[in-house]
Parts: structure tokens; C-alpha cells; sequence
């Protein structure tokens, strides 16, 4: 049986390399009932910010085709919340548990990765610089270089554990991005976060989100996060995570062959909540019928 | 517990053009409780992308029996309505919490078009506790009204249609049968009817609890895509609800 063993460095070692996206897999608990959680990779739980947010008004969801927009606006109790209230309930579970954090300013995002960092069973966190629902930031420094590189460094003077960086695609240059986080000591950058993209209701000439926009997900994304995550993997020397729209174990095998070093199943958890354990047993099942002795050995093949 | 179960299409009966019953057998079949809802994996149809979510008309335990009342409301629904007996239909069940089955007092069980769907479970628990309930059915017209006898089966059920072809002429909140007193509300249907019932039930101090049936990704709580404004703040349709006690909503009534 090949070896589905992957280390994405500074202690993020994965039984294998399938992780869940943050926003599609709540705190873990909620798929309890489908799956065996200690069979991930790891699952990155909610995007965290340092005060409670009520996230946007509904409606925050509009099915498109193969995909679905989304403008949650990352509600969330806070970081605080987290620590005391969930935490507690995940930080047994043997697999890795990243945070997610998320921002408006770079204080803010300073301050809860602080947090995070004091908890000694959450390896990791993936900086979100890339949510296209926020108002005020979240996406904004992920779009330039210069933000993308002021968050993440004055992060990584607080953050002592594997920094991920969640990158976003609505930019010109996604490898300069991804440069610059890496520059700044980024562990590992993530991508994609979803797509800017909206919907409109004909009949009541209205738009189908109360945001008018939301962000894009689902198997319609795939090509366009491939394609980005191929060029990265070109770039930068730290380890790629690849996701969007991976919704079956072939997915997953195109983004390793584009580079990726692992992935990140999102959308696809809402229509089946067992799907990332497929995903595994399918990535073993090609590299065994394929003679790979280890998963490594196809990453970045493209 | 939650499961994933493909479940045996027994039978789809066509109730009008617009309505068809879905009854579907699984030997695993869970237990659920009235007010409670699944979520149906659509296959063959390219422009479903989620599940749809259904809420629970019926229940057969012993005979492993689920049963599905839906409406067509778009392409998802219109391939359910087309699935043939004998074909697989991959259902995420139970969802979401339920109605509170009172042990005393009068209910009235009050519902609009396809939202009637989840009270015949209702009725039939309700019964099967010794409480007998009140059924008010409201729809456009005398076709719309479906599956009347089941109705009948659990509770005594009156009627109103809005060109007054069946029962009383108007809508469920105009009925004479609201001049009685009853001790529990329970109501599905669109929007503007839950909230005259609810604003009926505030005005007579009735306890009241609401159907809701937002957009939603998931169905098990991860998405926070189907919130509903409540008084401590966004609650998720699927596992907070999809029953709401209408003391807790934001609704001006």
C-alpha cells in the first residue's frame, strides 16, 4: 500500500493529504455522525476573527450552475468563544485542527492568532487574506503584495506554529502574492478562497444575495483554482495546498499532479458529508494501481 | 444520530399537476420525529448542484417506510417528480429539530398549500398521545386540496381556499373555527400566512410554533448559509430549527 504520508513543514505532518476547507466543515462536530474524523489529513475549522461577528443578512446562498455563491460574512463567536466553548469539545480529536483567522485589520488579525498560539493542540492556523464577503479588509490584503506582506509578517512575529495562507483569486498576479507571503515567512500558502461572482432573480429583478455579491464554489471552479494552484507551485518553494470545486478523489489527484502538496475538499462536503474519506481511499487506490510507493512521488508531475 | 441511507423508490403517486407523494423504503430507516426534515441527493439532473431539502410527511417504522409530499418548485423538484419505483435515492436523515408534542390542551395545526406536508406526522403523534388535533387546510383553489382523507384519518380538519371552492371562502386566519380557543399552534406555509397565524396566536396568547423552510447549502449546520434572525441573533434553519417558537423570532406581528 503506497504511503500517503505528507509533511507540509514547521510540525504539520498529514497521515495523508486530504484537509477540509474552512466554512464547509463548521468545527468538525457536525460531521461526527458521517465520518471517523481521525482518518483526515486534518480539517480547518470556521473562520475565526477576534470579536463575535453576526456575519451578513439572508439570503446568503444562491445555487448556480455546478456551484453555489456564498455571502456568510464569516459569522462567528469569536476567538474567545472559541477557546472556551469549542475547543475544549475538538482539541481531542486525533487528527490536525487548524484555525482559520480572519480579519479587519492587521491587529486584529495579530491579536487572535496570539490566541491561537497559546493552544497547544492546534498545530496550526490558515490566515484568511482572501474573504471576498467582509466589507472592510479580509479580501483587501490579500489582493496586493505589499498588504498580502504586511499581514502575514506581522503575524509570524506573533505565530510560532505552521502558517498557512489562505490566498485569494480575484487578483492579476497570484504568484507575486503568493512570493510575498512566502517572503514573509509564510509555512505554506492555501488557494483557492472562492471567486467573486453574483446572481440575479429575473422575476423580482433582484439580486439573489443580500450582498448583491458573494463568493463562488463548487466543481464550476475547478479549472480556474487548478490552473492558479499549477502556477504557484511553480514559484514558490513551500508546500501548496490545493482547493476548489474538488469534488471526487480524481479532483484531488489533478490539483497533486498540478503541485499541490495537499488539498482542501470544501463545497463538496455539503452534498456528501462522507466525501473526504473517499477522496483518501480513492488517492490510495491510483497510487497503488499506478505502483507509486508514496503520494510524493506525483506531486507537481504536470 | 444523522445517517446517509440510499433509500428504494416504493412509489410516486401525482397528486395535481404541480404535487406528487413520494414513498421510499430503507431497512435502516431512523427514527424521526414530527417537524423534522431530509435532504434528497438529486442525481440526473445538471442544474441541481445541492441537495434539496424535504420536510417529513409521514412515517411508517415498521414497514421502513418514509413518505414525502412535495411540490415542484423548480428543476430538482421536477426530477423527483419524475423518479420511478424501483430507482435509489440517496437521503441524508434525520434534520433539524421538531414540533413539541404537548400532553394536554387543544391544538390546532394550521397549514398553506405544500406546507401542510409535515403536519399529517404531526396529527398522527399528536393522536396517538390522546390529543386529538384541529387540521386547518388553506389553498388557492378546491384541486390544490390533497390527500384529504389522510388528514381525516387523525384529526378533525376544515378548510378554506382563497375563490372559496372548497370550506370557507378566504384564508386559514379569516375561518370562523379561530373564534374557538385552542392552547397550541402549529403552522407551515408560506411566509405572509405564518405570520398572520403568528401575529393570531400573539394576539390570544397561544403558544405558537412556525415551520421555516430558508435556502439552505448544507443541512447539518456547517454552512450557516440558512440563518434566520432571532432575538439572540442568527440561528441556522437546518439545526436550530426548522421549527421556531414564534416568541423567539424578529418578526414585526
Amino acid at each position: 500500500m503506497a504511503d500517503l504520508n505528507i509533511n507540509l513543514n514547521h510540525g504539520l505532518e498529514l497521515q495523508n493529504p486530504v484537509l477540509t476547507a474552512s466554512g464547509t466543515f463548521g468545527y468538525g462536530l457536525e460531521f461526527q455522525d458521517f465520518i471517523d474524523l481521525k482518518r483526515l489529513g486534518g480539517f480547518i475549522v470556521k473562520g475565526t476573527t477576534l470579536k463575535l461577528r453576526e456575519g451578513n443578512p439572508y439570503p446568503r446562498m444562491a445555487e448556480t450552475p455546478s456551484g453555489m455563491l456564498n455571502a456568510v460574512g464569516l459569522q462567528n463567536k469569536g476567538v474567545d468563544y472559541f477557546i472556551e466553548h469549542i475547543y475544549p469539545r475538538i482539541q481531542h480529536i486525533k487528527t490536525n485542527i487548524l484555525v482559520n483567522v480572519s480579519g479587519s485589520t492587521v491587529s486584529d488579525y495579530v491579536a487572535t492568532a496570539e490566541k491561537i498560539n497559546e493552544l497547544e493542540n492546534i498545530p496550526g492556523i490558515e490566515l484568511n487574506i482572501s474573504c471576498p464577503n467582509v466589507k472592510e479588509g479580509g479580501m483587501a490584503f490579500g489582493t496586493s503584495c505589499v498588504s498580502a506582506a504586511e499581514v502575514v509578517k506581522a503575524v509570524r512575529k506573533v505565530y510560532h506554529k505552521h502558517l498557512m495562507i489562505k490566498l485569494s483569486p480575484n487578483v492579476t498576479d497570484i504568484q507575486g502574492i503568493a512570493l510575498a507571503a512566502e517572503a514573509e515567512g509564510a509555512d505554506s500558502v492555501s488557494l483557492i478562497n472562492t471567486l467573486l461572482g453574483m446572481a440575479i432573480d429575473v422575476r423580482k429583478r433582484k439580486p439573489l444575495l443580500s450582498t448583491v455579491t458573494g463568493g463562488l464554489s463548487g466543481a464550476c471552479v475547478k479549472p480556474v483554482a487548478l490552473r492558479m494552484v499549477w502556477q504557484v507551485a511553480k514559484v514558490v518553494k513551500i508546500p501548496v495546498v490545493g482547493l476548489g470545486g474538488i469534488m471526487c478523489a480524481t479532483d484531488a489527484i489533478e490539483f497533486l499532479l498540478a503541485g499541490a502538496s495537499a488539498v482542501q475538499i470544501g463545497t463538496a462536503n455539503f452534498i456528501d458529508p462522507g466525501i473526504t474519506l473517499k477522496v483518501i481511499d480513492g488517492i490510495l487506490h491510483y497510487l497503488d494501481e499506478n505502483g507509486f510507493k508514496s503520494v510524493k512521488e506525483i506531486i507537481g508531475l504536470i | 444520530m444523522k445517517k446517509i441511507i440510499d433509500f428504494t423508490v416504493k412509489e410516486n403517486r401525482q397528486l395535481n399537476p404541480d404535487t406528487f407523494l413520494l414513498v421510499v423504503y430503507s431497512p435502516e430507516m431512523p427514527e424521526i420525529e414530527p417537524g423534522q426534515f431530509v435532504n434528497i441527493k438529486v442525481e440526473h439532473s445538471p442544474a441541481t448542484f445541492l441537495r434539496r431539502p424535504i420536510s417529513v410527511h409521514n412515517v411508517d417504522p415498521d414497514e421502513g417506510l418514509l413518505y414525502l409530499l412535495i411540490k415542484i418548485a423548480g428543476q430538482g423538484t421536477a426530477t423527483l417528480s419524475k423518479i420511478k419505483a424501483g430507482e435509489k435515492l440517496n437521503i441524508i436523515l434525520p434534520l433539524g429539530n421538531h414540533f413539541s408534542l404537548p400532553d394536554t390542551g387543544k391544538c390546532l395545526l394550521v397549514g398553506g398549500g405544500v406546507g401542510i406536508a409535515p403536519l399529517l406526522h404531526l396529527a398522527k403523534e399528536l393522536k396517538a398521545k390522546g390529543v386529538t388535533p384541529v387540521v386547518l387546510i388553506g389553498t388557492r383553489t378546491a384541486s390544490d386540496i390533497v390527500l384529504k382523507e389522510e388528514y381525516e384519518k387523525y384529526a378533525t380538519v376544515y378548510y378554506t381556499t382563497e375563490d372559496g371552492s372548497y370550506g370557507e371562502k378566504g384564508y386559514p386566519t379569516q375561518h370562523s373555527l379561530l373564534k374557538e380557543k385552542f392552547d397550541h399552534l402549529f403552522c407551515c406555509g408560506p411566509e405572509p400566512m405564518m405570520k398572520a397565524v403568528a401575529r393570531y396566536a400573539y394576539e390570544n396568547k397561544i403558544e405558537c410554533e412556525v415551520s421555516l423552510e430558508n435556502k439552505m447549502a448544507c443541512g447539518i449546520g456547517a454552512c450557516l448559509c440558512c440563518v434566520n434572525d432571532t432575538k439572540e441573533g442568527h440561528k441556522c434553519v437546518c439545526i436550530d430549527g426548522p421549527v421556531f417558537n414564534i416568541n423567539d423570532l424578529k418578526w414585526q406581528i
